[in-house]
């Protein structure tokens, strides 16, 4: 469709993004109402006395009263709408509840296995970030072995199982060479395989998508008439080709971290770290109905902050995304 | 007396394809030389091969710019030359800037690569190559992306990023395709000017017209070689070559009505008929009708109070420039909009005014081609299960095609795997298949090398007379409208400013508009 | 070399399907049979993936568990795509509000990484093959829905729809002959990959103790099984997981190839 002359965007005055960041805003609370209530009522869902859990689980010998007692503490004997109504209040003053199994506050918890996943999947992130990185570059110079090298990294990625890549890496660089160890210590030699194994699928996904933005951009008219201009290889990829790649690449930031986090549940386990992950998987294991909620409840709200970061990111790379 | 530039037997290569051979040519200061020819010719990869950009193998025995040899220079020398001595003015402007950068900085950047200006000084310099090029609001502009100009406005951009160091040779490929009639003679212009002040101009174009404006000499090639080459008035006037001869021939640009373009015979015998063009009294029956045609996208206004009557084998044309509303007056003439007010009518019976359901059966009488007709084909049919479905039964496929000029075996094809010319006949196939009344064609050939385009719009004409097709026929092209038409629509901003007879409006145009366009219209001398 | 890939990819599903549908024929023995004898063998001649705690052959009960394994894989992905399918093309062709409520309804879904919404859905429905199969497809879902949308917007709007429309064709004709085989197209892709990555998935959640349990014959319920001795018997959970790895590269190299096929055609 053909627009006139006059009327293109954004030409003129540049529109305030406020108006845009409240609609985010009000977007992730959404969301994440949204999500507690979905959880919240997921929960409700599961067969079984929730009390029987509180007290240790099926097969129980507490008595009568200690049932009665455990209901009334943890306000199970309420209809469910007031329960809920009750779990949003508390929600919102920032109390998620206390653990069944480990007879703590959910913050509490939560708060104390926070830092170490989020270290690794930082730590990780950042990892992936520049193997992918090195990767495309060196895709970018041409030649068969880098393209042949980040395909092979891109499947490799799409194909292998978190626990199989740790279980391999402890074989070879542990059991093998003894450079790092098995289970993870304090320190950051005890990062190393951890970070191994979340990084590298992660890269093989980054690489690919960058790999192909970066042969776009590089093959496109514009780089023609910038070399036309007396730029260089160099110029033409730091001043064009890499803002061109980031794009892609930073659209995914919020799936991998989502991958981090699903990662992490793995990781932690096999390496014997403290973190969410290994919180929430012996919460699942042991119906553990607060501390999952808690889990999921703070993994969602990263999510909805990680989502709205790349957001903001965006469109600081792309301008062109600032006009709509 | 040495020249500028100095070519000699160059040819190119990419693996085994040879696609330039033999060619030779001189440039002295100040002056402009042409090399013209369609898409596979060359130009283009001959034009890259005085920067050392074409990305295959050169050889030539003199490829010289000034004393330095482009063959035998290293890389370090080439740069230097880029942007520098060298300026590169390419075509399609929307993708020659990054459309991630403000374009003040595309323009900056040979200032930053070969000069020895500060930041603040080439900010300076920036503003001052753009009010050079003639863009208003300057500053504004710089900091502008290439997604927010107009295509004149890049254009331009693109020219003050090439002239930034004040090259003594600049390089144009195509540098006025997709512009509009009235910016393509301000470009025009502006390059002039550029070789007036002493530049030497190489300028790559498949138009014969933009090229007679400007260029003193011409080259003319075909498939990697030059077949004539000689001054433009000369070659122009008294063509030798038959490639140029036909290449002249099919410009449409002044010529008449009915007139064949190309010298292949018609595809369809003539019918004795009365001449074409003058009405007769039982044909005046009105096919297609419009009334006050108005329709809105938010406060925009596409079409403001259109109208319009079309008879049984004549041909309307609709011309303006982008944004005059042509193609939205199509799509409501084809009912895919709904107008805001005012009505079309089909063959007398109301035809907007009415549900989808009743429009549905009557569809098969009007049809329609577009520019793009590759992306109007589902992309997992071929060719034949198009043109079956069109018809209702794969029994006149065959025939079908060989009435557009196609031979029978292309049945098997797929779309994307013909040429741009063929893609448009399998689309005139479709289109008639089902033995419509009227053919909506919007911008046909716009796309389409000069030679294809004049086989097309002879096949359009020989069509029109055997099936008594009535066409509405939109282009921005003036000349290929004046040559297809009976009567024209001039349209400006979603209103018609003029209409009449062709001959009328374009022998004497009343409105300012329709003037100054026709005055911005090249014609070969 | 690189049009070979694919072709290595078909032979090594052709040899994972004689697996499933025909293991005697791969590895004779019984994969049940207990050796309390000779548990926790490495690697040797006789028992090539060596043998488990109950003395079981490993390289048996890899081959035979393949069949169950690939079910699990194929369920689990006929659920994610279907669900998908049916959320995708209601937010693609519905109106306006029917695509707003279904997005929203899909961030939500995506607002649970991964993992975690197989790990919610099993929290409440107890661990197993079943409800791991299940959740696997669950988890996977809101993804491709997000893809078959967009691949329904796209093709919505494109020309040639608006071409049948001017030739006269119902709603009707254009959905199902133009509009669907051409969404269909980029499904057949999705659904190659996803097998593999239902397999690795399920795996996964079999590995931290939450799908099937020993002892059947199935790859994850080895691997939930091996866990415990993950470094002094390594073999245990390592060739059950080389398995789980060669169904997914060879999956995905066949995945890949359709890809690249479809778009030099």
């Amino acid at each position: 469709m053909a627009l006139p002359v006059g009327a293109l965007p954004g030409s003129g005055a540049r529109r305030s993004w406020v108006p845009w960041a409240l609609l985010r805003l009000g977007g992730v609370a959404f969301v994440l109402w949204a999500v507690a209530t979905v959880t919240f009522f997921a929960i409700r869902l599961i067969p079984g006395d929730p009390a029987e859990a509180i007290l240790g689980g099926p097969g129980s010998q507490a008595s009568a009263a200690a049932f009665a007692q455990a209901r009334v503490d943890y306000g199970l004997d309420q209809p469910l709408f007031v329960q809920y109504l009750q779990y949003l209040g508390r929600m919102l003053r920032g109390e998620l509840g206390t653990s069944y199994a480990l007879k703590q506050p959910v913050i509490a918890i939560v708060g104390e296995n926070l830092g170490g996943t989020l270290l690794l999947a930082v730590v990780s992130l950042i990892v992936a970030a520049a193997i992918a990185l090195a990767l495309a570059a060196w895709s970018a110079r041409g030649g068969r072995v880098a393209s042949g090298v980040g395909w092979l990294l891109e499947v490799v990625a799409a194909a292998i199982p978190h626990f199989w890549l740790a279980i391999s890496l402890i074989l070879l660089f542990s059991t093998t060479f003894g450079w790092f160890p098995p289970v993870s210590v304090p320190g950051p030699l005890g990062l190393v395989l951890p970070v191994l194994t979340l990084a590298l699928p992660l890269s093989g996904f980054l690489a690919q998508v960058m790999r192909e933005s970066i042969l776009d951009a590089m093959a496109s008219p514009f780089v023609l008439a910038a070399r036309a201009r007396g730029e260089g290889s160099g110029g033409v990829f730091w001043r064009h080709a890499l803002r061109h790649a980031a794009i892609p690449a930073i659209g995914l930031a919020g799936w991998a971290f989502g991958s981090l986090i699903s990662g992490a549940v793995v990781v932690e386990t096999i390496f014997a770290r403290p973190g969410l992950g290994r919180s929430l998987l012996s919460a699942v294991q042991q119906r553990d109905v607060p501390l999952v909620l808690g889990v999921v409840l703070v993994v969602a709200l990263g999510y909805m902050l990680v989502t709205t970061l790349t957001d903001v990111a965006d469109r600081l790379v792309d301008p062109r995304l600032r006009a709509s | 007396m040495t020249a500028l530039v100095s070519v000699r037997d160059l040819s190119v290569s990419f693996g085994e394809t040879k696609v330039v051979s033999g060619i030779s040519f001189d440039i002295e200061p100040g002056q402009c030389i042409a090399i013209v020819g369609e898409s596979g010719s060359g130009k283009s990869v001959t034009a890259r091969a005085l920067l050392g950009l074409t990305g295959g193998t050169v050889t030539a025995s003199r490829l010289r710019f000034d004393t330095t040899d482009i063959a035998d220079a290293s890389p370090r020398q080439l740069q230097r030359l880029r942007g520098r001595d060298i300026g590169f003015i390419s075509q399609g402007a929307l993708v020659a800037l990054d459309p991630l950068r403000p374009v003040g900085r595309e323009i900056a950047d040979p200032l930053r690569l070969h000069g020895s200006l500060s930041a603040a000084g080439r900010q300076a310099r920036v503003l001052d190559l753009l009010t050079q090029v003639g863009v208003p609001d300057p500053a504004l502009r710089a900091s502008q992306r290439p997604d927010e100009l107009s295509g004149g406005l890049r254009q331009r951009a693109v020219i003050a990023s090439a002239i930034a160091m004040q090259p003594r040779l600049l390089i144009a490929d195509e540098p006025t395709t997709a512009l509009d009639t009235t910016v393509q003679a301000g470009i025009l212009d502006l390059l002039e000017r550029l070789r007036v002040e002493g530049a030497a101009i190489l300028l790559i174009s498949h138009d014969l017209a933009v090229v007679s404006r400007l260029a003193s000499h011409l080259l003319v090639m075909s498939t990697g070689r030059v077949v004539e080459s000689g001054p433009t008035q000369r070659v122009l006037a008294d063509p030798q070559h038959p490639y140029t001869r036909s290449l002249i021939a099919a410009v449409p640009t002044g010529r008449p009505r009915f007139s064949r373009l190309t010298s292949a015979p018609a595809a369809e015998p003539v019918p004795t008929d009365p001449a074409p063009g003058e009405p007769t009294s039982f044909e005046q029956r009105e096919v297609l009708a419009a009334d006050r045609l108005c329709k809105r996208f938010g406060s925009l206004r596409a079409v403001d109070d259109v109208s319009f009557s079309l008879k049984r084998g004549r041909t309307l044309g609709i011309v303006g420039e982008s944004g005059s509303g042509k193609t939205t007056l199509a799509r409501l003439v084809l009912a895919l909009e709904r107008p805001e007010s005012g009505d079309v009518s089909l063959l007398g019976e109301p035809w907007t005014d009415v549900p989808e359901s009743a429009r549905r059966a009557r569809r098969p009488r009007i049809g329609a081609i577009y520019q793009d007709a590759l992306s109007s084909f589902d992309p997992r049919w071929t060719v034949g299960r198009i043109l079956a479905d069109a018809l209702g039964g794969a029994a006149g496929v065959p025939v079908l095609l060989e009435s557009v000029g196609l031979s029978p075996d292309s049945a098997g094809r797929r779309p994307r795997h013909l040429s741009g010319g063929q893609q448009q006949r399998v689309a005139i196939a479709r289109a008639i298949a089902p033995r419509p009344d009227i053919l909506v064609c919007d911008e046909p050939v716009s796309s389409l090398d000069v030679s294809v385009q004049a086989q097309v719009l002879d096949l359009l004409d020989d069509l029109q007379r055997s099936l008594r097709l009535s066409y509405l026929f939109i282009s921005h092209d003036l000349g290929v409208v004046r040559h297809m038409s009976d009567d024209v629509l001039v349209m400006r901003d979603g209103h018609v400013v003029e209409s009449g007879p062709t001959g009328a409006v374009f022998g004497a145009p009343q409105h300012e508009y329709t003037k100054g366009l026709i005055a911005a219209t090249l014609q070969l001398p | 070399m690189r049009r070979l890939l694919p072709w290595i990819g078909i032979a090594a599903l052709l040899f994972l399907l004689i697996a499933a549908l025909a293991p005697g024929l791969l590895a004779p023995a019984d994969p049940l049979a207990i050796h309390p004898t000779q548990s926790f063998r490495a690697p040797s001649f006789a028992h090539l993936f060596g043998t488990d705690e109950s003395g079981r052959d490993i390289f048996t009960r890899v081959i035979h568990g393949t069949g169950a394994s690939l079910l699990i894989g194929v369920s689990a992905t006929a659920i994610g795509i279907g669900l998908a399918l049916v959320f995708g093309l209601l937010a693609g062709l519905g109106p306006r509000w029917l695509d707003f409520g279904t997005t929203r309804f899909l961030e939500v879904l995506f607002a649970f990484p991964g993992l975690l919404l197989a790990l919610l859905f099993i929290v409440v429905y107890g661990p197993g093959v079943v409800t791991s199969t299940i959740a696997v497809g669950l988890a996977t879902a809101p993804g491709y829905a997000r893809i078959i949308r967009s691949r329904v917007l796209v093709v919505r709007r494109a020309p040639y729809l608006e071409a049948a429309t001017v030739l006269g064709r119902s709603w009707w004709f254009r959905l199902w002959r133009h509009l669907l085989p051409n969404v269909a197209g980029s499904l057949f892709v999705l659904v190659t990959l996803g097998i593999g990555q239902s397999i690795v998935w399920a795996s996964s959640l079999s590995y931290l103790g939450l799908g099937a349990v020993p002892p059947a014959a199935e790859w994850g319920a080895m691997l939930s099984a091996g866990r415990t001795y993950l470094t002094s018997f390594w073999w245990m959970t390592f060739f059950p997981g080389l398995f789980i790895m060669i169904s997914a590269v060879a999956t995905t190299l066949v995945g890949r190839g359709l890809q690249e096929r479809s778009r030099d055609s």
